[in-house]
């Protein structure tokens, strides 16, 4: 049988009960669709986690204190109140690292602040002006922590977005006014530029004030809670983690790794951390949809055993008239992949509009791949002709003498 | 030019055995009109079956234009049958809601004939059967049962086959349709068609030059 015959015997026979064949279809729509919206949010999740992650800062390395385990016990000490990483730490790592672009100690803690008769309660980053580059802040009105203000022990604060609309409204400039937190009067000198949120808390949700300041009159000793460093390139990165790691392991006196009483996190760790969280979500979003796509597909079989025990006598006449086996195996199996092939195409328009609809009024970012829809069209023409095998088989095999007798 | 010999058909359900032809020799030459006439049970199915190629024999051989038959695979007997043979049956089997045209075409699309040269083809052999050329776009199941019956006999007539075997081509027909359909064979016989009607009835077979009598599996 000719390509173009194969065709018209298949719009023909798909045309005859159109009911029937707009149902069937309905459930791949629905399969494809579903496959094509559940990833483009998963992925669309993927790509906005990762963009919030980059956003902290570009090579950044976080060293936070952490708890020390004591030589062959299973007690921590526990993570909250570690104080292990000081000042001179930090000077240190300066000093000592090659490969740092730029580095900012902090030490960081939520308290309770006032100003003008309004209170809210936020963390208070006590650090210094390379935090701008490390972090990638900037100061939106006014100016940020100083040098000078630095090893002044000035009583100066920045202002987060959030903060300042929190304490002074939206909008507002509050440059000048006095915020007290924890009942010690600062001046608010600068307010950075909104960055949005992240996993990591609110970055705009903040007060910035110099270390010393924060060091000497909030948090009492010269310890600090995170040390951010910034690589020169991406390609050091996994060298300054170690040396980094080596050099606080000496100067802690600590033999092992395992028993380390501080971690050295690097972004691409987080980033892929949190890749691996999302891709999971993804799998498990594509799974569920998937399920609906296989229920698709055996409703094309119930449709196709049924269409081949209905033309039973015409099966029988086509093969009288010469149609051989392989004739008829290709006329039932073009039937059935044709009929996916078409739930394949406006699934994947509806599963786009899903995807957009999502994005629009959910609020989620979702992205649609090419690479999705070519395996969404794979996928359903792979069911067309997996459904469909077994009923084109069986219509094959008739013995034409039975079939044409076939009541 | 057919030629059957010796042939012996078995079907075995279980245990048990059933031998349907029990040796049948004959020699149809070309040209021909030959009716097999028996009552129901005699064999004469199965015969025609062997003799459209829809079936092989148990034992024996079975010559059409001088190849044999009796030992070839179910695609082998399905290329004899495209090129050899037109059925017309009992039940007309057209496909209901496919037009005039394409039913009688239908053979000629696993003959893999061009389009033009198919629409040619069916229109000649509706022709030959008599039916109306305004009929030729109406849907099979808008005709009549005599009408049918004509397109189904132009169908058997396209591929220009070598023999037309005919199952109780007028057994859903009335008499005088019947007269019509048989009156078709007759025409299509006197124009060079070897033709084999299978019936039970004589009034039916009185039309053939020559009546094959066949009774329990034998010839008589």
């Amino acid at each position: 049988m000719k390509t173009r015959d194969l065709f018209l015997e298949t719009y023909a026979a798909i045309t005859v009960n159109k009911a029937r064949s707009g149902l069937t279809v309905l459930g791949i729509v629905i399969g494809i669709g579903s496959v094509i919206a559940l990833v483009a949010i998963g992925q669309g999740a993927q790509g906005s986690v990762e963009s919030r992650i980059e956003s902290i800062g570009s090579n950044l390395i976080l060293v936070s204190p952490g708890f020390q385990r004591g030589v062959g016990t299973q007690i921590s000490t526990g993570r909250g109140s570690a104080q292990t990483l000081t000042q001179a730490d930090a000077d240190a790592i300066r000093e000592e690292v090659d490969g740092i672009e730029s580095l900012a100690p902090e030490v960081s803690r939520r308290y309770q602040i006032t100003a003008a008769g309004k209170n809210t309660n936020t963390q208070v980053v006590g650090t210094v002006p390379d935090y701008l580059k490390v972090r990638n802040v900037e100061a939106d009105l006014g100016s940020f922590v100083s040098p000078g203000q630095v090893s002044g022990v000035s009583k100066v604060a920045v202002l987060g977005p959030i903060t300042r609309d929190d304490l002074f409204g939206a909008g507002v400039n509050p440059i000048g006014q006095i915020i007290r937190i924890n009942k010690v009067e600062f001046k608010v000198i600068g307010v950075t530029a909104a960055k949005g949120g992240t996993g990591f808390g609110n970055q705009d949700d903040q007060v910035f004030v110099p270390i010393s300041t924060a060091q000497r009159f909030l948090a009492g000793g010269d310890y600090v809670t995170t040390i951010s460093v910034s690589a020169k390139d991406q390609g050091s990165m996994t060298a300054v983690q170690q040396e980094i790691t080596n050099l606080l392991l000496a100067r802690h006196k600590i033999s092992s790794p395992q028993q380390a009483d501080f971690n050295v996190l690097n972004q691409s760790d987080i980033v892929a951390a949190a890749t691996s969280v999302t891709g999971i979500f993804t799998i498990l979003l594509a799974s569920i949809a998937g399920i609906s796509l296989l229920v698709g597909g055996i409703g094309i079989m119930n449709m196709m055993l049924t269409t081949v025990t209905e033309r039973t006598r015409e099966i029988g006449l086509r093969k009288a008239i010469g149609g051989k086996r392989s004739d008829i195996t290709l006329q039932f199996l073009a039937e059935a992949v044709t009929l996916t092939f078409i739930g394949g195409f406006i699934g994947v328009i509806f599963g786009w509009l899903l995807a957009l609809g999502v994005s629009k009024f959910g609020n989620t970012a979702t992205s649609i791949s090419l690479p999705s829809i070519l395996l969404a069209f794979g996928v359903s023409a792979g069911i067309g002709l997996l459904f469909g095998y077994y009923p084109a088989r069986r219509a094959a095999k008739l013995n034409p003498i039975d079939a044409l007798r076939f009541e | 030019m057919i030629e059957c010999r010796d042939i012996v058909k078995t079907y075995t359900s279980g245990a048990e055995e059933t031998t349907v032809l029990k040796g049948v020799s004959l020699k149809i030459v070309d040209g021909e009109f030959v009716a097999i006439m028996g009552p129901s049970g005699s064999g004469k199915s199965t015969l025609m079956h062997i003799l459209g190629a829809l079936d092989t024999p148990t034992s024996g051989t079975y010559l059409l234009d001088g190849q044999d038959l009796s030992e070839l695979s179910d695609d082998e007997l399905a290329e004899i049958r495209k090129k050899k043979i037109g059925f017309v049956f009992q039940a007309f089997n057209l496909l209901p809601r496919a037009t005039v045209l394409r039913n009688v075409s239908l053979p000629l699309v696993y003959a893999e004939v061009a389009i033009a040269e198919r629409d040619r083809a069916a229109r000649g052999a509706l022709a030959r059967v008599g039916l109306e050329e305004e009929r030729f776009h109406h849907l099979s199941n808008q005709l009549s049962g005599g009408q049918m019956q004509r397109v189904a006999i132009a169908r058997s007539l396209v591929n220009n086959p070598a023999l037309i075997l005919a199952d109780e081509p007028t057994g859903n027909l009335d008499t005088k349709t019947g007269e019509v359909v048989l009156g078709t064979f007759e025409k299509l016989n006197r124009e060079g068609k070897t033709i084999v009607l299978i019936t039970h009835e004589a009034e039916v077979a009185r039309h053939a030059q020559r009546v094959i009598h066949i009774r329990d599996g034998n010839i008589i």
